[in-house]
């Protein structure tokens, strides 16, 4: 639980400091290192029990089904990383008190420190890589955050956005290593994963997990060839840089290398590719770094150079390489943290970080000057500092390796050669900020020291250079152990960390390095001036223009693909979806089952005859609308004798109402639509469209004839045998319906009323230029209403409605049913709306459909509620046999109560569309008052023409 | 028999695939309609071509497979809501649009190819 309190405690923290703010600044810092402050005791606290080599472990489930669990470990590398975390995370915020200026929220900086210290936590501290990954997506948010924190700025926007998109692709990668893993080893438990080491390493996918992890670490850490979003990322404020760029952050990669080294390390692979990689980095931070004129400039070249020299160790392979990988990383941290801060406090004494401008600082703040000089010659390699033990290490590490055979002089040189560079730009630093000659132009003059508690910080971080440089055994060696053995195991070298191994070959590299660096800067001029015309391009201009042109490709392939035209869509959509299913056809062995074909009915060739001419009719015609329509019911008539041929007279009946209500609405909708289609497609459209709905269509024929040649078992048994004792019906299909899927019936009768609720929506204000004549120029017929089919309508209407209670009733153990009997109805009114006319339905039937459609919904919601207090699930059915006098025995279910619903809803649905559209022809303008019509429903006759 | 109903299936789906990609509302509405016939009657088939039996518990000795019938019932009604629905939005597409092109305008490349 420890474990899971450290995590949180700077989560919790992060909400505090906007609590605090108005209390004043310090208060605010006081309150913000609250949280760390208990974490970093809980830390020390359990230091014993690492260092007996115990691991504590805490777990919690979190999405187990996935395999992603809130498990924790500490073991000895996550204890020293969460040490330099959360220590200096803790300096930084003191040193960001002094930093930032008035103007700037102290409390969202403040914020999101803690949530980045959180999540570097869950980091080193993750015992499931899938939850490392998850915090590992966090930094990379939350740190483009601190690197936009001055979000007016454009750079830092930049920078921000090319940080998070190099670190970002880099976690994608990450995860998708994490996958492969998963899949060998069947969890994303360390432990698992760490005993698995040799069965990954020896699976074929080995090269590619560990290509797709190195690209992970990397990104983050700034490798080669993806280290340039690193120097943008100096537009953060300083506290930032000093905390992500230096201790946090960038080391996340290098953690992630160590991490999984028990896993991934140890073949040619891992030492081919993450040597050279560590290698290239390394020189060319160090060779740029001397170049840089920003004074932060140079210390991120150098972070890069150092994150090189660290990867290229772990690179190396052999235990006492990665010992010395392990300090150099609390190394690297310890005085690149204090080097940043020192640089911040030059800047925000001086207004500007342009080392040609800042010389002889010297005279102005010597405190500080000290202390910067101390943690540079850290960085340069300087005996009785860290940075010297470390690169002893290296050195001697270098000089071991036979790897390369005959080639391994190369490492030794190219170290030297680093080393070299890096003495160089450390006395640049040196020299150029705190000695030659007077400071020129300075934005703020005179510079003096800063606040005493801003320096308090490097204070304590250059103490600690000078101790584990003097005194390494009493200070640094438990924790070096203890994070070596994490890494190592079984591996641990025994080796000795000492100040004097003797004048040996490393020590003279060294001298070698100091010498020819000190050397280098004195011939800086020269240099500098060769760098200038060689080497200057702005890796920003070249990432942004590499944005912009990636968003040119994509913007094209979206130009491609949608164009804005619906009629493009809808082409692109059939055709791919007959080059799918085109395509799995393809693949199938054999297409026809066993089932042999009936012999052919020569009334049903004739049905399927006129079906065909129609549907072909309707294409052909499709010009003159009123002709495709009236074939097109043709079809529909077909179809439904299709229904009534294979016994589906419940379908029969449906459809035949379905037709003529759709028949109805269709030449309604006519009357306001141009008559004619004009002729606008050329001939190429129209051939690609026939081959495009030929294709379709032999797509369709094949699978109809592929399904009813195969053959076939249904689940229907169940249904036909528990109809009667179950449903208390016989029409299956209408207790299937009402009954057994009475759910699926209540959304479908909801999707329904949902249609005609929108229907009304958009006929609502609508107005249509009335046309006052059909396609031809004929005007139409000012007579209203024949009076015939007036008196005729009246006659029928209750004789239908008779109808219409008749095929609800039997509905249940006949063929009928809510569904039928409700369109039956329609029919009925609307035939009432043709004969007479709208105004004169609408003065004797004031119904509001909508309401009648919705409470159809209701009904059938609150019947299927009623079971509930019967102590049944939704929509149980009951019924039972009743006596009633002269009648004599019915039979009654609820779910006839299901079914009026339905009814109800299909009533009012079928005359809130129809009703609604007949009125519009009152609603509309018309455009040539003299020409149109009495305003009466009489559109409603212009079938006729 | 099972020829000629995959012959009706994939004559309906030609005829309405080729109609909805037509540019005009109207013809598309049609096509959708032919379509709707067409999906019908596969959803329908699914269940086997069975003439002279019943889904009526005690009516003929065997029975039609009740499931897909069910299935294409409410299909049917809830294709006539839909047939509805994009019927009146052709029609306030048309009075906001002042053309009935599904686009909305008529195209430079219908007039020209």
């Amino acid at each position: 639980m420890t474990l899971l309190i450290i995590i949180l405690l700077p989560l919790i923290g992060a909400a505090i400091p906007f609590m605090t703010e108005r209390m004043g600044r310090t208060i605010c810092a006081y309150s913000a290192a609250i949280g760390p402050l208990i974490a970093l005791g809980l830390l020390i606290g359990s230091a014993p029990t690492i260092f007996n080599g115990t691991i504590l472990y805490s777990q919690l489930s979190w999405l187990p089904s996935l395999g992603l669990n809130l498990n924790l470990r500490l073991d000895g590398l996550s204890l020293m990383f969460g040490l330099l975390i959360v220590g200096i995370g803790l300096l930084v915020t003191l040193y960001a008190r002094y930093y930032l200026s008035p103007r700037d929220s102290l409390a969202k900086l403040y914020a999101l420190l803690q949530l980045f210290m959180m999540a570097m936590l869950g980091i080193v501290m993750s015992d499931n890589l899938m939850l490392l990954i998850v915090f590992w997506e966090i930094t990379s948010l939350v740190s483009f955050l601190l690197i936009g924190y001055w979000s007016n700025q454009s750079d830092a926007r930049k920078g921000a956005r090319m940080a998070l998109a190099v670190t970002g692709a880099g976690g994608l990668c990450l995860i998708a290593g994490a996958l492969l893993i998963e899949r060998i080893v069947g969890s994303f438990e360390m432990g698992a994963i760490f005993a698995a080491g040799d069965e990954i390493r020896a699976h074929s996918s080995y090269p590619v997990i560990l290509i797709l992890v190195l690209l992970g670490a990397f990104t983050k850490s700034a490798q080669f060839p993806f280290q340039f979003w690193l120097p943008h990322a100096m537009n953060a404020p300083t506290p930032v840089s000093a905390y992500l760029h230096s201790a946090t952050m960038v080391k996340a990669g290098v953690f992630l290398l160590a991490r999984m080294y028990p896993a991934l390390a140890g073949t040619d692979w891992w030492f081919y590719i993450v040597t050279f990689t560590g290698m290239t980095t390394m020189l060319f931070g160090a060779y740029n770094a001397l170049f840089k004129h920003d004074l932060k400039g140079l210390l991120a070249y150098s972070t890069i150079s150092h994150l090189g020299l660290i990867t290229m160790l772990f690179g190396f392979g052999t235990p006492l390489a990665v010992a010395a990988g392990i300090f150099h990383i609390i190394n690297h941290a310890t005085f690149k943290a204090s080097l940043f801060m020192a640089a911040g406090i030059i800047d925000h004494e001086t207004g500007t970080r342009d080392m040609r401008k800042i010389n002889g600082m010297w005279k102005y703040m010597p405190h500080t000057a000290l202390l910067a000089m101390v943690a540079a010659l850290a960085m340069a390699g300087v005996p009785l500092l860290n940075g010297f033990l470390s690169k002893e290490m290296f050195f001697s590490e270098a000089l071991h390796l036979e790897s390369m055979g005959m080639f391994s002089w190369v490492f030794p040189l190219l170290a030297t050669l680093a080393g070299l560079f890096s003495v160089a730009y450390s006395a640049r630093f040196i020299h150029d900020v705190f000695f030659n000659g007077e400071p020129i132009d300075l934005p703020k003059f005179p510079p003096h020291e800063p606040p005493r508690y801003m320096i308090v910080p490097v204070e304590i971080l250059v103490g600690l250079c000078l101790l584990v440089g003097i005194v390494p055994n009493l200070t640094v060696a438990p924790f070096l152990e203890a994070a070596s053995l994490a890494v190592l195991g079984e591996q641990m070298p025994e080796y000795h960390i000492a100040i004097w191994h003797g004048l040996n070959l490393p020590l003279i590299m060294s001298f070698i390095a100091m010498a020819g660096g000190v050397l280098m800067y004195s011939q800086r001029k020269g240099l500098f001036a060769f760098y200038e015309r060689k080497y200057r391009h702005d890796e920003k201009a070249v990432f942004e223009a590499r944005v912009q042109f990636s968003v040119r490709i994509a913007q094209h392939i979206t130009d491609l693909v949608q164009n804005n035209s619906l009629q493009r869509y809808m082409a692109l959509l059939i055709a791919t979806a007959v080059a799918a299913i085109g395509y799995a056809l393809w693949g199938m062995p054999q297409l026809f089952g066993p089932i042999a074909i009936t012999e052919l009915e020569p009334v049903s060739l004739l049905c399927a005859v006129i079906l065909i001419v129609g549907a072909l009719g309707t294409v052909l015609l499709h010009h003159n609308r009123l002709a495709a329509l009236l074939l097109l019911s043709v079809v529909g008539l077909i179809v439904s004798l299709i229904f009534v041929r294979y016994s589906a007279p419940d379908l029969a009946l449906t459809q035949l109402s379905v037709e003529v209500v759709t028949i109805v609405l269709l030449m309604l909708a006519l009357y306001f639509l141009p008559q004619l289609t004009p002729n606008e497609s050329g001939g190429k459209r129209v051939s690609r469209d026939i081959v495009l709905a030929g294709a379709a269509g032999i797509g369709m024929g094949l699978i109809t004839l592929a399904m009813l040649t195969q053959p076939f078992t249904s689940i229907s048994e169940y249904y036909l045998a528990n109809s009667v004792s179950g449903g208390g019906g016989a029409n299956v299909v209408n207790v299937i319906l009402v009954d057994f899927r009475g759910f699926d019936t209540l959304g479908e009768i909801t999707v329904l009323a949902i249609a005609a609720v929108g229907i009304y929506a958009m006929l609502n204000g609508l107005h249509l230029p009335l046309p006052g004549a059909d396609g031809e120029g004929r005007r139409w017929d000012k007579e209203p209403h024949p009076p015939i089919l007036a008196v005729m309508a009246r006659i029928l209407l209750p004789l239908a409605l008779l109808v219409s209670v008749f095929i609800f009733l039997r509905g249940h153990n006949a063929p009928g049913g809510g569904f039928i009997a409700g369109l039956v109805t329609g029919v009925a009114l609307i035939l009432q709306y043709v004969a007479s006319g709208t105004g004169w339905m609408q003065e004797r039937l004031r119904w509001r459909y909508r309401r009648v459609a919705v409470s159809g919904v209701l009904i059938a919601a609150l019947t299927g509620i009623g079971s509930w207090f019967f102590g049944y699930p939704f929509l149980t059915s009951a019924f039972g046999h009743f006596n009633i006098p002269l009648i004599g025995e019915v039979e009654i279910a609820s779910a006839m109560m299901f079914d009026i619903g339905v009814y109800t809803t299909v009533v009012g649905a079928t005359m809130l569309i129809l009703a609604h559209l007949g009125r519009l022809a009152q609603t509309s303008h018309s455009p040539r008052p003299a020409t149109s019509m009495p305003y009466r429903s009489n559109e409603l006759t212009k079938g006729e023409p | 028999m099972e020829l000629l109903m995959a012959t009706v299936i994939a004559v309906l789906t030609s005829c309405g695939v080729y109609l909805l990609l037509r540019g005009r509302t109207f013809p598309i509405i049609l096509g959708l309609t032919l379509l709707t016939y067409g999906v019908n009657l596969f959803i329908f088939v699914s269940g086997r071509l069975s003439p002279g039996s019943s889904t009526i518990i005690g009516v003929g000795e065997q029975y039609a497979d009740p499931i897909p019938q069910a299935l294409v019932l409410t299909a049917i009604v809830i294709s006539f809501a839909m047939t509805a629905f994009v019927l009146v939005l052709a029609l306030r597409a048309r009075a906001e649009l002042g053309n009935d092109h599904v686009d909305g305008r008529i195209s430079v490349e219908d007039v020209n190819s």
